[in-house]
């Protein structure tokens, strides 16, 4: 199909007015309604990733509202603009997106009941902004599709409870702090190149060698601090674990794998696309100074991980410790690291998705996800657990799963180019999740009590009383898409050759060092 | 070397819009930041948007030039008849052509007010989901006070004793040091101690106002809390 791109928006657009409009009626409806576009919006990626792959140049370009390239000048019209990065990470976007929705059907009639009409409308527009986000080519564009994804993350947190609503106020006041930065730096853009389309401002850039002008670097750094800001890199980190941990158990396992991500996909994006990458890493101190600040920040995430005593919360954590591998694998300036920062993307999206629908059944079953309410589950729920811990060993990364080869890439990419302290901080937060997950494993196999003694009397006894072993598995509708997940987190893994194959064709164009390997 | 006299008439004359949008944003800043009520907050964060906008506008403001309609003599539809009918035929059906770039010298550039229009459109947006998150805050708690509301939170979690291990030693620390929320109940606290924290919150924040931007808020809101704990109870203490 020819406007597969466009379709990949306008399936879940409609679909959220449709929950909307029918859900006053029916609200049994809304969630067919939402998987249904959901379906329909991935395969329109599929489709536009096979576009992509097979056209010269792979570039697919649509413009909106029937303006061509031909007849007017680059930069009238809004232009959709998808290169393999951006479809790569489309598609992660709709997938979890399908898994969610899958996965949504108990948990929101349960924790926010009567209010499913609402929350499917603002779990729709919430992709179409994230999607939206990868896609466009338009500067100002992505500010508002920023926008629309924010407002409705805000609404879809502030859904759990009045806790809940707190800390969605904290992360509000952040999150237009980030975004009204990023919309400043626009403008100074703007005012410079005249233009607001990515590869025209690209162009002018070249053109007229605005590579030392001071108004592009203060717009380099106003976007950089607004996006570090939305990303929840450390020093901005605070509004992330509340937000996630009071948030509907749908809400975080939709949030927590993607918002994090695709903005760290938009850092990429301004880097390479629009202020290139001799701009970026060359000509300003960011190159000299992130890095550290990289170690810094997965020192404090990790550690602050280590400290919690609550799934939810410690997951939280986490998910600022890989913000701090991602932004570390670009700016150490590295190809094998940008490889790294990419795949790693992708597989954190996938893993996180892992975790936090496993966390979302034991929160189900068990009402609280404090450790202690953890022991002896396995026997219990062995597919939720199995789930589960395929994502905990994609995060320390062993080998079958494709946190393995994303942390790979990145330690690759920090050896060539000579970057000792990102790698001793990356083993460094490597052994602290593999402290975090055995240390959960440990209560959910064996009976270890809080003080870390094993209650049981020998071999084979686990200390653990009939009812505590009894199996009682988690329901169907939400165990087969955390059985799914885990499954694409394994096959990532398995196939990760062809995901480095693509991301490889998408950094021919640009010039990275690659340095020797030793 | 420029002399000071020339900085001051940089900034004063020749780029005045500058110069406001930045004092604006800065003072929208500061209100987010430093201040403890939620609509205060808000207010900040209006401000700070406003002078976005602001800075668009005047960065597209050109003297002497007009709204960008077609003037009389650009118009493809010919009011003026000075076109020939060929000519409106195919303005037509071409749909909208580009002039060349010494006939724009007359219009403003409309698309940053264009943008702007999006921007406040956005902004309404935002205001109002915080105002409807603010309302949920004071039914939830009875308070929009940010020092207070975090003290309510942490009370509530306590009296919760499932989740009680999760609380990190610092904030359980505080919580020990305050008086047991059963004294402090549902109304309000009373007007005089009120005053007190808000002028203890203000001068606290303001100090560390120059630091606050990037440090973490939340070990600023526990700081906070601390000290106004701390106020409170020493005020106690002279009172009895």
């Amino acid at each position: 199909m020819e406007n597969a791109i466009a379709w990949i928006l306008i399936f879940p657009l409609l679909g959220s007015v449709a929950c909307a409009i029918l859900g006053i009626f029916n609200r049994k409806i809304c969630y067919p309604i939402a998987v249904f576009s959901m379906a329909g919006s991935f395969w329109a990626g599929i489709e536009t990733l096979i576009q992509v792959i097979s056209v010269d140049g792979h570039i697919v370009s649509y413009l909106f509202g029937g303006w061509t390239l031909d007849a007017y000048p680059r930069g009238v019209g809004i232009e959709f603009h998808a290169d393999i990065l951006a479809i790569l990470i489309t598609l992660v976007v709709l997938g979890v997106g399908l898994i969610v929705a899958l996965y949504s059907k108990l948990p929101v009639q349960e924790e926010t009941p009567d209010k499913e009409p609402l929350f499917y409308t603002l779990f729709l527009l919430q992709i179409t902004g994230l999607a939206g986000i990868c896609l466009t080519g338009d500067a100002f564009n992505l500010y508002v599709l920023i926008e629309v994804a924010a407002l409705t993350g805000y609404g879809l947190i502030a859904m759990g409870s009045n806790r809940a609503a707190a800390a969605t106020f904290n992360y509000l006041i952040l999150g237009t702090i980030g975004a009204s930065l990023y919309l400043l730096g626009v403008g100074y853009i703007y005012i410079k190149t005249g233009t607001l389309n990515m590869v025209g401002i690209r162009e002018v850039i070249l053109a007229q060698g605005l590579a030392e002008s001071p108004t592009m670097q203060v717009a380099f750094v106003l976007i950089g601090i607004g996006i570090l800001i939305k990303m929840a890199f450390f020093p901005f980190h605070a509004w992330l674990p509340n937000a996630y941990c009071n948030a509907p158990t749908t809400t975080s396992s939709l949030l927590a794998p993607l918002v994090t991500k695709v903005m760290i996909y938009v850092m990429i994006r301004m880097i390479l696309s629009v202020f290139g990458v001799e701009f970026s890493f060359e000509s300003n101190l960011w190159t000299e100074l992130l890095p550290w600040l990289v170690v810094v920040a997965i020192i404090c995430a990790a550690v602050m991980a280590l400290a919690q005593r609550e799934i939810k919360r410690m997951l939280s954590y986490l998910i600022v410790a890989e913000v701090g591998y991602m932004v570390g694998g670009v700016w150490i300036y590295n190809y094998y690291g940008m490889i790294g920062s990419i795949f790693h993307i992708i597989s954190d999206a996938c893993m996180t998705l892992c975790l936090f629908l496993g966390t979302g059944i034991i929160l189900r079953k068990c009402k609280t996800t404090h450790f202690d309410g953890l022991r002896g589950l396995f026997s219990k729920m062995p597919l939720t657990m199995s789930g589960f811990f395929i994502g905990g060993f994609s995060i320390i990364g062993l080998p079958p799963t494709c946190g393995f080869f994303s942390k790979w890439y990145l330690i690759t990419g920090g050896m060539v180019s000579e970057r000792w302290e990102y790698m001793v901080v990356l083993m460094f937060s490597t052994m602290v999740m593999v402290v975090l997950f055995f240390r959960m494993i440990e209560r959910i196999y064996l009976a270890v009590s809080e003080s870390g003694k094993n209650l049981g009397h020998g071999h084979g006894d686990l200390g653990l009383n009939e009812e505590q072993t009894r199996f009682d598995e988690g329901p169907l509708s939400m165990v087969i898409p955390l059985l799914l997940a885990a499954a694409t987190v394994m096959v990532i893994g398995i196939y990760n050759q062809n995901v480095v194959d693509l991301i490889e064709l998408f950094l021919e164009a640009f010039d990275l060092p690659k340095g020797t390997m030793r | 070397m420029l002399e000071e006299g020339n900085i001051i008439n940089e900034l004063l004359i020749e780029r005045l819009n500058y110069f406001i949008y930045v004092v604006l944003l800065l003072i929208g800043l500061y209100g987010m930041i430093a201040k403890k009520n939620l609509i205060k907050k808000l207010i900040g964060m209006s401000i700070f948007q406003t002078a976005i906008i602001l800075f668009y506008v005047s960065v597209a403001v050109k003297e002497g030039s007009t709204i960008p309609i077609y003037l009389p003599e650009h118009d493809p539809h010919g009011h003026t008849g000075d076109i020939k009918e060929s000519n409106i035929t195919d303005a037509i059906h071409a749909g909208p052509s580009v002039l060349k770039s010494e006939l724009v010298k007359d219009y403003s550039n409309p698309l940053p007010h264009v943008l702007m229009l999006t921007a406040i459109v956005v902004g309404v947006g935002t205001l109002g989901l915080a105002l409807a998150l603010c309302l949920r805050i004071y039914q939830g708690y009875g308070t929009i006070e940010e020092d207070e509301l975090l003290a309510k939170m942490e009370s509530r979690e306590i009296r919760s004793k499932s989740l009680s291990v999760q609380i990190p030693k610092e904030k359980s620390e505080i919580s020990n040091r305050r008086k047991p929320p059963s004294k402090k109940g549902k109304p309000q606290p009373t007007s005089k101690s009120k005053s007190v924290s808000k002028k203890k919150s203000v001068s606290t924040s303001k100090s560390e106002n120059q630091v606050s931007v990037k440090s973490s808020r939340s070990q600023k809101n526990k700081k906070a809390v601390k000290k106004v704990v701390g106020s409170k109870v020493s005020n106690k203490g002279n009172k009895s």
